[in-house]
């Protein structure tokens, strides 16, 4: 029943609203925040996915992308242009509507880029950056793909950490929210929080349709025939450089995505969003998630961190994913979602299901 | 800029750059006999320090630092005998995550048993305003305690590999692993040799220069990828070139306060650490021909 990818996404719509009500009746309806937050690190673990199950390719700095269009996102929305009027470029992206006036916490009248706006330049910015970084590092392989990778997460931390125009330690605060339609909006505080709750999931929703077309695409068959054998898929033809790059832009993307929407939903950044530490965790997700299953990953994104955001682990906090990383990868390189359970799920059924039906 | 100023900046970046010397050089051990790049390697300089400080706390300096260079010889054993030993042919990208794994452990576990408070050794001559003065150039005794433990490491890591039997065992693993074996060599044992050496080297190391760069539970990340932009740019399995790559990345960093703000320090050696990888993979003293056989 669950072969089809229509199937399992009306299964995870199903479960959203199921847990959206699961919580009410609870009495618990903050659970949705951190389940909304958890749902934009779904965004960056799912793309990471594919960069890791499909084409083979790790990335130790994916961390970075959410930081870029998050970071991005924000300044554009919270920079006060009022004093630059007059200037060409600005009276142009006025009159193109790219600017709104609004009042700020103090109640000053600011003209900043409209979100949707800063939404497309923080998206095209990940991207180009995916790009510049993506044609040198995928030439690399095995542990010099793995430090480069990650010398770039390193990278973009120490800078949104030392530049003061970004708020160096502290990040961005106070970013405005962002009209997804009209009357709806990302962020906004607890009133909307529902609202906030199926846009996210709704987001997530869109990214698993486009990822699990995408992976049963041509390019998907390349993707696989890349990982399967480099040299072979080569021979055959598969321009294995431009795949490699489509998919490391693609999950960057996405990255970016559910940092712009994260950011305007929790109205701050902070320069931990890029730190290495949580381009590990993406990494731990997927791991843990199986290497080339994205709903896998979905599943355990999902879990792990609202369980974190929720402050179950405490002070181990890292410890966990860390563990969780070590653990998967001496035991189960494949993932333990993957492997396991469904091992553990068929022996299951083996077993319960009369004769006739096994067959 | 005037020469003092010149010269003052090269006495800074020296003094880094014998850390990063030999967090490169302890990459290059383990490299070279087991094919793995150890992203713990920089745990140990932090475990170095900060056990040396604590043991001081009621043993004589000499015997707290043996006794942290020992402590962290002990972990370096048993990370290989728990996590390593026993993988079968494990992928080189399978490895380097089991080693970011346990170095965010080591982190978690120093953090949870020393707090977040930054520590240091005492100097071993005189104190903090002590100076030497050099041609105009002042800089604290300690930078020569740095330099002349960068020195002995170096020279007995020589001797080691190539006058003892065991050292040479090593050198014969690192060339053939297979025809190694065949020569009744005991290449497990070695391999567990290889973190303990790099263990006690890097331990070594973090206690000595901790009086001038201080310690804290979170520097070994950081010092992991520089330890292995070193090793890269000096080649990766080049013990001896990995010494002058860390020490050309301590000055390339300390001469960059100059142009940039000090926060970008990192951003610098990284930024050069990207350029050697997509430029010249086989480092500034490697040769290419090699570089192509070796496994990326």
């Amino acid at each position: 029943m669950l072969r089809s990818r229509y199937a399992r996404i009306a299964l995870l719509a199903v479960a959203v609203v199921a847990v959206q009500l699961g919580a009410e009746a609870a009495g618990k309806p903050f659970y949705l925040t951190q389940l909304t937050m958890a749902a934009y690190y779904t965004l960056v673990a799912v793309g990471l996915s594919l960069l890791m199950g499909f084409a083979g390719q790790i990335s130790i700095g994916h961390a970075a992308f959410f930081a870029i269009g998050g970071y991005a996102s924000a300044a554009l929305t919270t920079a006060d242009l009022g004093p630059l009027r007059g200037k060409a470029l600005v009276d142009l992206l006025a009159r193109a509507g790219a600017l709104v006036p609004r009042t700020d916490v103090f109640g000053g009248e600011v003209l900043s880029v409209h979100p949707w706006a800063a939404f497309v330049a923080a998206l095209a910015l990940a991207v180009a950056v995916a790009f510049a970084i993506g044609i040198p590092v995928l030439k690399l392989t095995g542990h010099y793909l793995a430090m480069a990778t990650l010398g770039f997460g390193i990278i973009v931390h120490s800078i949104v950490l030392g530049t003061t125009s970004l708020g160096s330690a502290d990040g961005l605060g106070s970013v405005p929210p962002f009209p997804v339609l009209p009357g709806l909006m990302v962020g906004g505080g607890k009133a909307v929080r529902v609202e906030n709750y199926y846009v996210a999931w709704g987001l997530v929703a869109v990214a698993m349709l486009l990822l699990t077309n995408l992976v049963r695409s041509r390019v998907g068959r390349a993707l696989r025939a890349i990982h399967g054998a480099e040299d072979a898929a080569s021979s055959m033809g598969v321009d294995v450089a431009r795949y490699k790059l489509f998919t490391f832009v693609v999950s960057a993307a996405l990255a970016a995505v559910g940092g712009v929407f994260m950011t305007h939903f929790t109205a701050t950044i902070g320069p931990g969003e890029a730190s290495v530490m949580k381009s590990v965790r993406y990494v731990a997700i997927v791991a843990v998630g199986g290497m080339g299953s994205l709903w896998g990953t979905l599943v355990t994104s999902a879990a792990l961190n609202f369980l974190s955001l929720r402050g179950v682990f405490g002070t181990l906090d890292d410890a966990v994913f860390g563990g969780i990383l070590l653990f998967v990868m001496l035991f189960s390189p494949d993932g333990i979602v993957r492997l396991d359970l469904r091992a553990a799920l068929r022996a299951a059924r083996g077993r319960l299901a009369p004769p006739e039906e096994a067959a | 800029m005037s020469l003092e100023l010149v010269l003052q900046y090269l006495v800074a970046g020296l003094t880094y750059g014998t850390i990063y010397a030999v967090v490169g050089v302890g990459f290059n051990i383990i490299y070279n006999t087991t094919g793995i790049i150890n992203f713990a390697q920089g745990e140990f300089v932090m475990l170095g320090g900060m056990t040396a400080v604590t043991l001081h706390a009621f043993l004589p300096l000499p015997l707290a630092i043996a006794g942290a260079v020992l402590v962290t010889m002990g972990v370096g054993a048993l990370i290989e005998v728990t996590f390593i030993r026993w993988l079968w042919k494990p992928s080189v990208l399978r490895m380097i995550v089991i080693t970011i794994g346990i170095s965010i452990l080591v982190r978690e576990a120093a953090l949870h048993l020393w707090g977040e408070q930054v520590r240091a050794l005492p100097y071993f001559t005189g104190d903090e305003v002590t100076s030497l003065d050099l041609g105009g150039v002042r800089f604290s005794p300690q930078v020569l305690w740095s330099l002349g433990v960068c020195l002995f490491i170096v020279v007995a890591l020589w001797a080691f590999f190539q006058r003892t039997r065991v050292g040479r065992q090593m050198r014969a693993c690192a060339a053939n692993r297979d025809a190694a074996i065949l020569c009744g060599i005991p290449t497990r044992n070695l391999v567990t040799l290889s973190f303990v050496l790099s263990a006690g080297i890097g331990a070594l190391a973090g206690a000595v220069v901790s009086p001038i760069t201080y310690t804290h539970y979170g520097i070994g990340s950081g010092l992991a990828i520089k330890g292995f932009t070193v090793a890269v740019l000096g080649g990766l399995g080049n013990s001896f070139a990995a010494v002058a790559a860390g020490f050309l990345v301590g000055i390339l960093e300390s001469f960059s306060v100059w142009l940039l703000p000090a926060a970008y320090t990192d951003a610098v050696s990284v930024t050069v650490f990207l350029a050697i990888l997509f430029f010249r993979p086989s480092g500034l003293f490697g040769s290419r021909e090699i570089a192509r056989l070796k496994a990326y």
